[in-house]
């Protein structure tokens, strides 16, 4: 499998990535969705703009009870660094659930959110964070909410010519219980469902619950339906299985080779239900 | 248009003039003439290609080789020093860690990757290590027990 030939740049400032992408370039991350593109042809750019060499990508920093997380870094990164581990242990869970050790070496948290696979892990997790995703242009630079980022199946926010530059979640507090639960299509490591679950309580009630879901439908989804079930209850077993119930109600469910749409909404409900009582289970 | 590219593949510098379409595992086999990493699958499934970049095990496979330019690349050649094999190459020996040798190449690279971060890992770690590399011959118990057998070579 021989992609078609392309143009290969190598910027060495982001004002000249993001040039380059004005003009119609591809951006190349890590390549573990755009090379098996390409090499199917079914991504034939015709220049390519490699960001490896484009500084202030890999950061990893906390500011003001945010963590920022530069776009080109790993997801490996991601699941082994203490500093993320510690601030957002729901967004290194994500990201230690990808694909196998070689593709988590190199897949970046941009690239990935950027191809917006529908059941890829980090949506759910960056939807139950509330993430802030900045992106930049030639024209400047503006931020979307991740609900607002992932529109369709394959299809962001991103306008033609712009970039992810930084992902922002909220350091967890502490006391706040999370988990990510997915059922793995075992071939490929993608989520057939998963569920990514935040919950706080409060004097025996749930004070704050947020569920994010990926695999289910076209484009990952906060289940604002579900937290508000959930929330003001005691976190009863019974409580978690009706509040989870509600996951999948007013979504059109894939359908595909590996599960039809009512097993996915099946899988949708018990896998909502486990991230709950789990992420209950270690809530303070 | 091709483009020049400067590497180091088993501590030794190749430059070479590469199409940048070219796969690094195209690339090593053909240009740099390494056969060691095998071709299986082409489509980033079943690890047989796997080599390490910057220590990083990847799938060469899904990687150009423009993509490793200025880049330290080590291929299953170049684990074996003066002559004596790596104590992984030697435990896939000694514990029939291969059957017909195919996915082996990617299956070391991949084990020396898992045993760099986790120097003694239980079978979970081990089996979770190797997800990215698939055998049709072993059942891969084997191949667990040679990387515990390395492992605890190694560690002594």
């Amino acid at each position: 499998m021989i992609a078609q030939n392309f143009e290969y740049e190598t910027p060495s400032t982001l004002e000249e990535a993001l040039e380059l992408l004005a003009d119609g370039a591809k951006a190349l991350a890590g390549g573990m969705s755009l090379i098996p593109l390409m090499k199917l042809r079914l991504a034939v750019p015709e220049r390519v703009v490699d960001l490896r060499r484009v500084p202030g990508l890999n950061s990893i920093r906390v500011a003001e009870g945010q963590l920022h997380i530069g776009a080109m870094v790993t997801h490996y990164e991601l699941e082994s660094t203490p500093l993320v581990r510690r601030s957002s242990p729901l967004l290194a869970a994500a990201a230690a659930s990808i694909g196998d050790v070689q593709v988590r070496n190199l897949g970046t948290l941009g690239g990935s959110i950027a191809h917006a696979d529908p059941a890829a892990d980090y949506p759910a997790a960056l939807q139950a964070l509330e993430a802030v995703i900045r992106i930049a242009g030639k024209g400047g630079e503006r931020a979307v909410s991740a609900a607002e980022f992932f529109v369709d199946t394959f299809t962001t926010a991103l306008e033609p010519g712009e970039l992810v530059v930084e992902v922002s979640v909220p350091v967890e507090a502490a006391g706040t219980g999370v988990r990510y639960e997915k059922c793995e299509q075992l071939a490929s490591g993608f989520a057939l469902v998963g569920v990514a679950a935040r919950v706080a309580k409060k004097g025996g009630k749930v004070s704050m619950a947020r569920v994010g879901v990926t695999g289910l439908a076209g484009s990952s989804y906060r289940a604002k339906n579900v937290e508000a079930l959930l929330e003001g209850t005691t976190g009863s077993a019974q409580d978690v299985t009706r509040a989870a119930a509600a996951v999948a109600e007013g979504k059109e469910a894939n359908s595909d080779i590996h599960a039809s749409a009512d097993y996915r909404a099946h899988l949708a409900r018990v896998y909502t239900a486990r991230a709950l009582r789990a992420a209950l289970g270690t809530a303070g | 248009m091709k483009r020049s590219i400067t590497l180091q593949i088993n501590g030794k510098t190749h430059t070479d003039e590469v199409e940048p379409r070219l796969l690094l595992i195209h690339y090593l086999r053909e240009v740099a003439g390494l056969t060691g990493p095998h071709i299986g699958c082409e489509t980033s499934l079943c690890g047989a290609c796997t080599v390490t970049v910057d220590g990083k095990a990847v799938k060469s496979c899904t990687m150009f080789a423009v993509q490793a330019d200025g880049r330290d690349v080590v291929t299953i050649e170049g684990l074996a020093s003066n002559g004596d094999l790596h104590p992984l190459q030697t435990a896939f020996w000694e514990e029939h860690g291969a059957q017909c040798g195919y996915c082996t190449p990617g299956m070391i690279m991949a084990s020396k990757q898992l045993l760099e971060r986790i120097p003694h890992p239980g079978e979970e770690e081990i089996r979770h290590g190797v997800k990215g590399n698939l055998c049709r011959c072993t059942g891969y118990q084997h191949i667990v027990n040679a990387v515990k057998a390395a492992a605890a070579k190694m560690g002594a």
